[in-house]
């Protein structure tokens, strides 16, 4: 935390001016910071009551692998958010990307045949189109000044309804050699641990050092807390506020190579309703919706939060299937309240 | 809301003239417009229905050169009421086809139609008040889930537990489950669980990743749907447990297809409900103004069971469903 006081101290207090509290406390998360932290460990405890198998090996590889589209998503959407903007387009953008990179592959293969190389220039034109895609969004943002909800909601639309025209309304799927030879990506792993989440944590983890002890980090928060204070500091705004929506392109694009290679395919209704998720999964983890504040690993917590209430309630039949959604609004609540009780007292 | 009232007047006029069966008031070399108003390709199925609607056409028009189809596709409601008003208004259809988007909101818009005498088909999803259309086409919900609960009843021993996913919560999906199970009564078939896999990939993908690591012996699967059939497939070959059970799906997928032409011992068997039932709607509806062939009423397809031996028929290599 030495780190508030090192270059920038003033953007840094005024990012942090609504948790400011003795030295001593800063030092460690603050109660509040804590309460998404304690619902995911009262899930846990609940899952692993339940049902014995919850704490298997398999399903926690199930839920920690499921959970690493929608995960790295939310890394790079708290830095939108933390900034003051917002994407809705993620979700979309996932489908769209997902279907140029199966439609790439599938055309490059008589040229490339079965083989490493046309999996990594697959790989290279996800990343690619993912830059280019939040390229464009955040182009609209900082120079055509339009509002980020509208920007990402007219992307949202247009991406859906490109890798609908793509697939000809049905599904686009990769070649079958193809296919078996990327499979592992998503299925197999270093030590035991599947690679989406071995990808995951160096999100996670790499997200967390650019937040916390970045100068990017610091200025993201800055620019979403006061962007007029930001700009007479001598912050580039723009440039900032373009490089998050970058940033959630190539991550968006990085999920997309985690993705493929699982169902390998893509269609109209793939990455349905993941831009809510992530979103979600950041306000959970106590970023602030309105900017000013980030914190990447609740971001972490509130992915996982979702994807376990999900598997609990398959596991343990609960209620039924038709109630589904409502647990999963009330504990989504509930997170939340906890920790803003605690940090309003 | 001008447009609608010149409709109301207008139907007065020929009410009368028009009531009953619809006569193609065809005159000698006048051509019959047809009006196709279907949702656009949002999803497999869909996308289906659309190139079946596109390649049927094209071949109508090839074989009977007095009609004339306008084809429109809707993302929502709201545009699917204005695309019949405007084939009513400045196509002059004499013939409507339409797969409402929703029943209730299209009803009283179709019934504007057949009250200005024009021919209305309705296919798939019936309109909210009964005799409206001239024909009815759709597809047979109940007979979906008997069939399959049938291949059930007849393939497994008495004792053996199944896992089912169910669709999007809607009645459609409640027919077809309520007739699953009650095929598989008295057969001593016990269904595990049963949850919603939304007719989606993903979805059933983790859903069947946690029925796996929730029950320790799964004799099949009835994935109800081919999309989440294939989601179903790759959770289970994930866990390797490939030979412990069979999976049914359902709609007539040509993935699915193929693999019950090449005899996959993973999925025997298919359940159509065919995405080209709108060709069945436009052919029925097109005999109606080329012959004096009678094609008033209802016309309901079957769902068969899609084995190794017929599923040649059912197979649409250039579909992209």
């Amino acid at each position: 935390m030495s780190d508030s006081t090192r270059s920038d101290p003033a953007r840094a207090d005024l990012a942090r001016a609504d948790t400011a509290r003795p030295s001593l406390a800063a030092r460690l998360p603050g109660l509040s910071a804590l309460g998404p932290l304690l619902a995911l460990i009262l899930l846990v405890a609940l899952g692993a009551y339940l049902n014995e198998n919850f704490l298997s090996a398999g399903n926690v590889t199930n839920v920690l692998a499921r959970s690493a589209f929608i995960g790295m998503i939310a890394v790079g959407m708290t830095f939108v958010i933390t900034s003051g903007g917002l994407d809705l387009s993620v979700g979309s953008m996932a489908a769209f990307i997902a279907g140029v990179m199966i439609l790439a592959m599938n055309a490059l293969l008589p040229s490339m045949g079965v083989g490493v190389p046309l999996i990594l220039a697959g790989m290279g034109i996800a990343l690619g189109a993912g830059l280019l895609a939040g390229l464009g969004n955040g182009l609209l943002v900082t120079k055509a000044r339009i509002e980020p909800f509208i920007v990402t909601l007219g992307t949202m639309g247009i991406f859906r309804s490109l890798v609908t025209w793509l697939a000809d309304g049905g599904t686009i799927s990769l070649d079958f050699g193809v296919r078996q030879l990327y499979r592992p990506v998503y299925y197999s792993g270093l030590f035991g641990i599947a690679w989406p989440i071995l990808v995951f944590a160096v999100v996670a983890i790499a997200g967390q050092i650019a937040m916390r002890h970045t100068r990017f980090g610091r200025y993201c928060e800055a620019i979403g807390s006061n962007d007029k204070v930001a700009l007479y500091s001598a912050v580039n705004v723009e440039r900032i506020r373009l490089m998050t929506y970058v940033l959630l392109g190539l991550l968006v694009g990085l999920a997309t190579i985690m993705y493929v290679p699982r169902l390998g395919s893509a269609s109209g209704s793939t990455g349905m309703l993941w831009e809510l998720e992530a979103i979600a999964a950041v306000i959970i983890g106590g970023t602030a919706l309105k900017g000013g504040y980030g914190r990447v690993w609740g971001t972490v917590i509130g992915v996982l939060i979702l994807s376990l209430i999900d598997n609990i309630l398959i596991l343990a039949d609960l209620v039924s299937p038709y109630l589904n959604g409502t647990i999963q609004g009330v504990i989504i609540v509930l997170a939340v309240v906890l920790q803003r009780s605690k940090s309003s007292a | 809301m001008e447009r609608r009232t010149f409709l109301t007047t207008a139907a007065i006029g020929t009410a009368a003239a028009a009531t009953g069966l619809s006569l193609p008031a065809m005159a000698q070399g006048k051509k019959a417009v047809i009006g196709v108003s279907i949702p656009s390709a949002t999803h497999g199925f869909m996308g289906g229905l659309n190139w079946h609607a596109q390649d049927t056409i094209k071949r109508l028009k090839a074989t009977y050169p007095n009609l004339e189809f306008v084809l429109a596709t809707a993302g929502a409601v709201g545009k699917q009421v204005n695309d019949i008003e405007d084939m009513v208004a400045t196509r002059n259809i004499d013939a409507l086809v339409v797969l409402p988007f929703e029943s209730e909101p299209l009803t009283s818009p179709v019934k504007a139609v057949k009250d200005a005498g024009k021919w209305v088909t309705v296919v798939d999803r019936g309109l909210s008040q009964a005799g409206i259309e001239d024909l009815y086409v759709a597809g047979d919900n109940t007979a979906f889930g008997r069939v399959s609960g049938e291949y059930f009843k007849a393939n497994l021993k008495p004792g053996a537990k199944i896992v089912v996913l169910r669709g999007i919560p809607t009645t459609l999906d409640n027919e077809r489950v309520e007739a699953f199970q009650a095929a598989i009564a008295g057969s001593g078939i016990e269904i595990l669980d049963m949850q919603h896999g939304n007719w989606n990939r993903d979805k059933a993908f983790s859903v069947m990743q946690d029925y796996l690591s929730k029950h320790k012996k799964i004799d099949a699967v009835w994935a109800a749907d081919d999309d989440m059939a294939i989601g179903v497939m790759e959770a289970i070959a994930q866990s390797g447990r490939q030979k412990e059970m069979w999976i049914v799906g359902g709609a007539g997928m040509k993935q699915i297809i193929k693999r019950v032409m090449d005899k996959d011992t993973q999925i025997p068997v298919d359940v159509s409900y065919p995405p080209a039932l709108i060709s069945t709607a436009l052919e029925v509806t097109a005999l109606n103004f080329v012959s004096a062939t009678p094609v008033y009423g209802r016309f309901i397809i079957g769902s068969t069971l899609i084995t190794a031996e017929n599923a040649a028929q059912f197979y649409f290599p250039d579909s992209p469903f």
